[in-house]
């Protein structure tokens, strides 16, 4: 559980995770429905790039193309949702197991590389399936996207097309999904995962099939990443092939960078942390872009290792060798 | 017949323009490892400034001379200041030149607006010649020959030139190149400025066949990475190579699978990648 953020207890673990759950359960009592939307893309993003920090922080490969899945997850459940009336417990295991097959799918030709040339495949693979959600207007409707996707409708009193039922719809998923993670980083199998990240070599040399974990461990990150996509069409009611685009790709990758990799609170931060600036500066300006632009360069320049990275040389600086 | 020679004109003079494109991102990434995601501002970049000079000059050859050279000296500024700072750390390399390709973007829009513009042709090339029964425009048949003549020029500076000998020294062994004396760090500002100038020529050249619009920046920068791919990174042929086939699939994917044209592409690159990961030309 140590590896949350380097150098903390478990027990000072549990009792953060317990004061944070208590913070997002009681948030619908404070918060007016547009900040609780903004909490909720918060929580969204925080998944999604989790999910892409077990492949970059945990296992060390860099993907640019994982908005993939969590486009083709969310398009596989709009268009159930949309097309056939199915509820939310088909369509949501749904998106998530084509997200799954697609990530096998795609990783039997990825993992034959690593490095650079892995983010460039992993980026041209994302844009197979992009170019699917963009020219089979028939079906995905090109780049208008599928709009009207209904919200999940769950045998409860309360409607999920209002936006505190939906809230915590989105808060249950969201700590399931992250309850796995940890389950999954604290493990044998993460700690193999550990150990490919350190030295490929030498998991070979112990008996490891690096090629299995690294398969099995990019499966599962796509479907993590699929579990968002579904919350995200939900959320937006509307899917277009933005979701699949490599913008979206880098910009995962730099909500985990930003926050920093390797630690799973860290990129949940960095994706509160982007989603909050971009709220914020698109209302003054329509420049978000360039400003986007240079935060991807200053967190290059900057905090290489991230805010967690950038906290922990602080409190070493402070308490001095 | 007509339909096919016609067709296949115009994916060949295509496939040139992406061979410009590719060839600088094959030479930085097999010099410096690189994943240059600012390659397709310098195309985009390169078009627009060299239609503002044809606005104030009306001369095209001074459009092309300009727009590369001052591309050439930005990919100079950013990998001397920026990118050398991060040699082989392909994350900060990838945020750096992501961050630059929407700072571009961005900036293109705030100056030369949202609307696609079209460059003019050289009133040399502004005709169509004719071949017995068929005509062509005579600007493609340009575009195809340039192609050929930089690729010309750029094999004989690597296979016949002591800067081309230092340049393959560097991608065979950097180490052992810095130790026999060689100036990497400079080739590396020399890499980077070439492939940022051939990708400007690109954005310059194409901009009376492809227009210069808001995104074509995302959209070369991707049709790059998959000539590379089919190609093989690092090699001069592969881009060729690459560029042609990625040319000519797109140019007839358009035609008979319209709904699909992407498809086309990427499914052979998909194939490729399977069967040769490293690509055509590209070293295991």
């Amino acid at each position: 559980m140590t590896n949350l953020l380097p150098h903390m207890s478990g027990r000072k673990f549990a009792v953060i995770a317990l004061i944070g759950t208590a913070v997002l359960l009681a948030l619908p009592y404070f918060l007016p429905p547009y900040y609780l939307g903004l909490v909720i893309k918060m929580m969204i993003f925080a998944l999604f790039a989790m999910s892409l920090d077990l492949l970059l922080g945990y296992t060390g490969m860099a993907s640019l193309g994982h908005a993939a899945y969590f486009g083709m997850a969310a398009y596989v459940t709009g268009l159930l949702a949309l097309k056939l009336g199915w509820s939310v417990w088909l369509t949501l295991p749904a998106g998530i197991l084509m997200a799954a097959l697609t990530a096998l799918l795609l990783g039997l030709l990825a993992l034959r590389t690593r490095g650079s040339y892995f983010l460039m495949i992993t980026l041209a693979l994302s844009q197979v399936v992009w170019g699917i959600a963009f020219g089979w207007r028939s079906l995905t409707g090109g780049d208008d996207g599928l709009p009207e996707v209904p919200r999940p409708n769950l045998p409860l009193p309360w409607s999920m097309a209002d936006s505190t039922p939906f809230y915590y719809f989105v808060l249950f998923f969201v700590v399931v999904g992250t309850l796995l993670l940890v389950r999954i980083v604290s493990s044998p199998f993460g700690c193999a995962l550990r150990g490919i990240r350190e030295s490929e070599t030498r998991m070979l040399a112990l008996g490891y099939n690096v090629w299995r974990y690294k398969l099995a461990v990019f499966v599962l990150a796509a479907a993590f990443a699929g579990l968002a996509g579904c919350l995200y069409v939900f959320n937006n009611r509307f899917v277009s092939p933005d979701y699949i685009h490599v913008a979206r790709s880098a910009e995962v990758l730099l909500m985990v960078i930003l926050g920093g990799a390797g630690t799973l609170i860290g990129p949940a931060l960095g994706a509160a942390a982007i989603v909050l600036l971009e709220n914020i500066i698109s209302t003054y300006t329509e420049r978000w872009l360039m400003i986007l632009g240079f935060v991807y360069v200053l967190v290059a320049l900057f905090t290489p290792n991230g805010l967690t990275g950038l906290i922990e040389s602080l409190r070493k600086r402070r308490s001095g060798p | 017949m007509m339909f096919w020679v016609i067709q296949t004109l115009n994916g060949i003079s295509f496939g040139m323009l992406l061979f410009l494109l590719a060839s600088g991102l094959s030479l930085i990434y097999g010099l410096m490892k690189i994943l240059n995601l600012t390659h397709g501002s310098f195309y985009l970049l390169g078009g627009y400034i060299g239609l503002a000079v044809v606005h104030l000059t009306g001369s095209l050859l001074l459009a092309v001379l300009v727009g590369s050279l001052s591309i050439a000296l930005l990919g100079a500024l950013m990998e001397r200041f920026l990118l050398r700072r991060f040699h082989l750390q392909e994350l900060p390399q990838t945020l750096l030149t992501f961050g630059f390709l929407f700072i571009f973007s961005d900036l293109a829009i705030v100056i030369w607006g949202g609307n696609p513009q079209t460059m003019p042709k050289p009133a040399m090339f502004s005709e169509s010649v004719q071949f017995g029964a068929f005509f062509y425009p005579s600007y493609r048949l340009f575009i195809i020959g340039f192609g050929f003549a930089i690729a010309g020029l750029l094999w004989w500076m690597q296979e016949g030139t002591r800067v081309g000998a230092m340049l393959r020294a560097g991608v065979d062994d950097e180490e052992t190149a810095r130790a026999l004396g060689i100036n990497v760090s400079l080739l590396f500002t020399m890499v980077f400025a070439l492939g940022a100038f051939l990708a400007a020529l690109g954005g310059v050249m194409g901009g009376p066949i492809m227009g210069v619009y808001p995104g074509a920046d995302f959209e070369v920068m991707l049709l790059g990475f998959v000539v590379v791919i089919i190609g093989g990174l690092g090699s001069l042929k592969g881009a060729l190579a690459g560029g042609l086939i990625v040319g000519l699939l797109d140019n007839f994917g358009k035609v008979f699978f319209p709904e699909f044209a992407l498809f086309t592409i990427f499914a052979p690159m998909a194939l490729i990648l399977a069967v040769r990961p490293a690509g055509l030309f590209g070293r295991e």
